[in-house]
């Protein structure tokens, strides 16, 4: 038992921080970003180029992950999603938008980086093991604490800084902090950059452990929506919850449904399907938008 | 006077050009040979080791004068197609290899592509190398699709068997992926295995490919205490994640896998808990290694600026087209030429040293010569490179 929820704390911790810079981005433009997957894929590359071929530490290549994803959103809000939402105001012109950057980045990814499974090596060397009722790798419990830390300060930056506040302004009613003199276009990029940095970050930290593919971009993407879906899009508190609700339902199910081969993520889904059926809005969601 | 001498200067230099360029004007002919398989996606590595292969040898080829087929130089020419992994696409894409009326293709990768793309190749007259494991393809009336690599069913027993004799494995255990082939290769491997007398103690434990933590997945398998833990049709991808997760659990035990693997994969990815990792490869080692095959992986290095050992395996079948058609120039679009000379095509394997063939086989596993003979060469994995274990030959 200490296993499984070992197990589904570490999963939900990382599956939190990916899940957050979706929820950011859906609640300051209602925009979804089907990149958001190959931006988190986009990071981990950039660490493993830093590390593993530069040789360099491997905070300097987190830190070159959040930089480049970081201008990497900042550029697309810019020169992308902000003159398509000013010229069309059907949602799904943004929605096409998303999945061609997303078709973009794996082909750019493809060219960049190559086909292959890429990883850096172990940050932390060791086990710890507490009896064999808990295994867990110190990088894991090292990775896990970086995530756990990046949320905190996720929630500080939003809750206490002028641009945390600007942005859940926006994200409340977009009219009514423009008229409070909220620059929104300001904060619009400054939020889209920090959710791509978030990607990056978490690529960036899983990369040590993981490793990182080509194709990890579209299966990521999914699970951030469930996520969203589950804690309710465009809330942070949600996207929290619903990462760590996920991470923990996937660790019970491995262990509890395994003699019954691979249902996990199919009983995940159907538990999916019947909670929107009788709350479409999520668990913090609101019924309104 | 100045004026004469500089239009003779200029007339000779012309003509010294024109002679120079000569034989660039004189093109060989080109043979088209086609590639459909996954070059995109998480299965990207499987297609892009065997395009970058065919592209490979196809200029180097180009760049020495061409292939001599029947007493004319061909230049070869690659056309691929990216099928997705999706078995629709496949098909498409053999659909446009008949329309470019190539008559020759390496793929699909996987098992259900290779299924959808025979209506089209048998009724467009092409003959194509899947890197898929169903016997369907391979036995009769089936007669257009040649096994482009040994099916786990060849290497399995062979790699149980020595474990068995050299190691005294008798507890196994089989983790896939969630996918077809990797649960049809667990199928067949536990069936062996059984044959063989060996205990098996857990084959029902699959997994997502985009699994990123596999502690949960594998907890369940290392309980029931196997000797052996086979990595079922496991990817690259996968491969270094599921072996460091079984060693940070505490399983000592030998982990082995049935397909090929890339060695700079599970160096960053497992580091020296690859160690000890068993997989099938091709003429990789340095010690099987021929000449010819070391300036291919310089070559291929060069071109794409890293080689897949995966490539090991892959470089074959081409060399099988060429060759075969070389011996039988009018197999160039006669499938039923090329069928009839498979059954005693025989020549020297560039890629080897020693006396090793290149040649057809199949008969034991598919009552014909539907299969490339490539060496099973059984690779363990130490500190960073390939180790030979065993050789052997699939019939």
């Amino acid at each position: 038992m200490e296993q499984i929820l070992a197990n589904g704390l570490y999963l939900g911790a990382q599956y939190a921080l990916i899940a957050l810079g979706l929820t950011l981005i859906f609640s300051l433009m209602n925009v979804l970003n089907f990149a958001h997957g190959q931006m988190y894929v986009f990071g981990g590359f950039v660490t493993y180029t830093v590390v593993a071929q530069w040789g360099l530490p491997f905070v300097v290549g987190l830190v070159a992950s959040a930089l480049i994803l970081a201008v990497m959103g900042a550029l697309i809000e810019v020169f992308l999603f902000r003159p398509v939402i000013r010229k069309s105001k059907r949602d799904e012109s943004t929605m096409l938008l998303a999945a061609g950057i997303a078709f973009f980045l794996d082909a750019a990814i493809l060219l960049l980086f190559g086909e292959k499974q890429r990883g850096v090596p172990k940050i932390v060397n060791g086990v710890f093991n507490w009896d064999f009722r808990l295994i867990m790798p110190y990088d894991r419990i090292l990775i896990f604490v970086l995530a756990i830390a990046l949320i905190v300060g996720f929630i500080a930056l939003m809750q206490y800084s002028k641009t945390g506040r600007a942005m859940r302004a926006l994200a409340q009613d977009r009219m009514a902090a423009q008229l409070m003199g909220v620059d929104v276009d300001r904060y619009s990029m400054i939020g889209f950059a920090l959710g791509a940095m978030l990607a990056g970050l978490v690529g960036g930290l899983l990369v040590t452990i993981t490793g990182i593919n080509l194709g990890m971009g579209g299966p990521t993407s999914i699970k951030a929506f469930l996520m969203i879906m589950i804690g309710g899009a465009g809330v942070i508190s949600g996207a929290i919850a619903g990462g760590f609700i996920l991470g923990m339902m996937e660790s019970v199910g491995l262990t509890v449904l395994a003699v019954y081969g691979d249902i996990t993520y199919l009983v995940i889904f159907a538990s999916l399907m019947v909670f929107l059926a009788f709350r479409p809005q999520g668990l913090m969601g609101k019924p309104w938008g | 006077m100045r004026r004469r001498s500089f239009l003779k200067t200029t007339a000779l230099a012309t003509v010294a050009s024109f002679s120079l360029l000569g034989p660039a004007f004189a093109e060989n002919p080109v043979l088209k040979i086609g590639f459909v398989g996954v070059t995109s996606g998480p299965a990207a590595a499987w297609g892009t080791s065997n395009q970058r292969s065919m592209e490979a040898r196809a200029a180097w080829i180009n760049e020495t004068g061409g292939y001599d087929i029947g007493g004319t130089k061909y230049n070869v020419e690659i056309v691929s197609f990216d099928d997705q992994k999706d078995p629709k696409r496949a098909i498409a894409g053999m659909e446009q290899m008949a329309q470019a009326k190539i008559h020759y293709v390496v793929g699909p990768n996987v098992d259900d592509g290779a299924a959808a793309v025979r209506p089209v190749a048998e009724q467009n007259n092409i003959m194509y190398f899947p890197y898929a494991f169903p016997k369907e393809l391979y036995t009769a009336p089936a007669s257009n699709a040649i096994l482009g690599m040994v099916a786990n069913y060849q290497s399995g027993p062979a790699i149980y068997k020595h474990l068995m004799d050299n190691n005294g494995v008798k507890k196994v255990a089989f983790v896939a992926a969630n996918e077809s082939d990797p649960l049809t290769q667990r199928d067949s491997g536990a069936a062996v295995a059984r044959e063989l007398g060996l205990e098996v103690v857990s084959d029902s434990v699959t997994y997502q490919v985009d699994t990123t933590d596999f502690t949960p997945v594998l907890l369940p398998v290392l309980k029931t205490g196997p000797d052996l833990l086979v990595l079922s049709g496991v990817s690259p991808a996968n491969a270094p994640q599921l072996i460091r997760s079984a060693r940070e659990l505490g399983y000592t035990g030998l982990i082995s896998t049935e397909t090929a693997q890339d060695a700079a994969v599970l160096a960053e990815g497992a580091g020296e808990l690859a160690n000890g990792f068993i997989s099938v490869g091709g003429a990789s080692t340095p010690e099987l290694a021929s000449d010819m095959m070391k300036e291919f992986v310089a070559r291929y290095t060069k071109m794409f600026g890293e080689y897949n050992d995966e490539s090991n395996t892959k470089v074959y079948a081409l060399e099988y087209i060429l060759a075969t058609i070389a011996a039988n120039p009018a197999a160039m679009d006669n499938v039923d030429a090329f069928k009839t000379t498979m059954d005693t095509f025989e020549a020297p394997n560039p890629y080897m040293v020693g006396d090793a063939k290149l040649k057809y086989v199949g008969d034991s596993s598919f009552g014909q010569k539907r299969q490339i003979s490539v060496p099973l060469v059984v690779n363990v994995f130490k500190d960073g490179v390939f180790e030979t274990m065993f050789v052997a030959q699939v019939d």
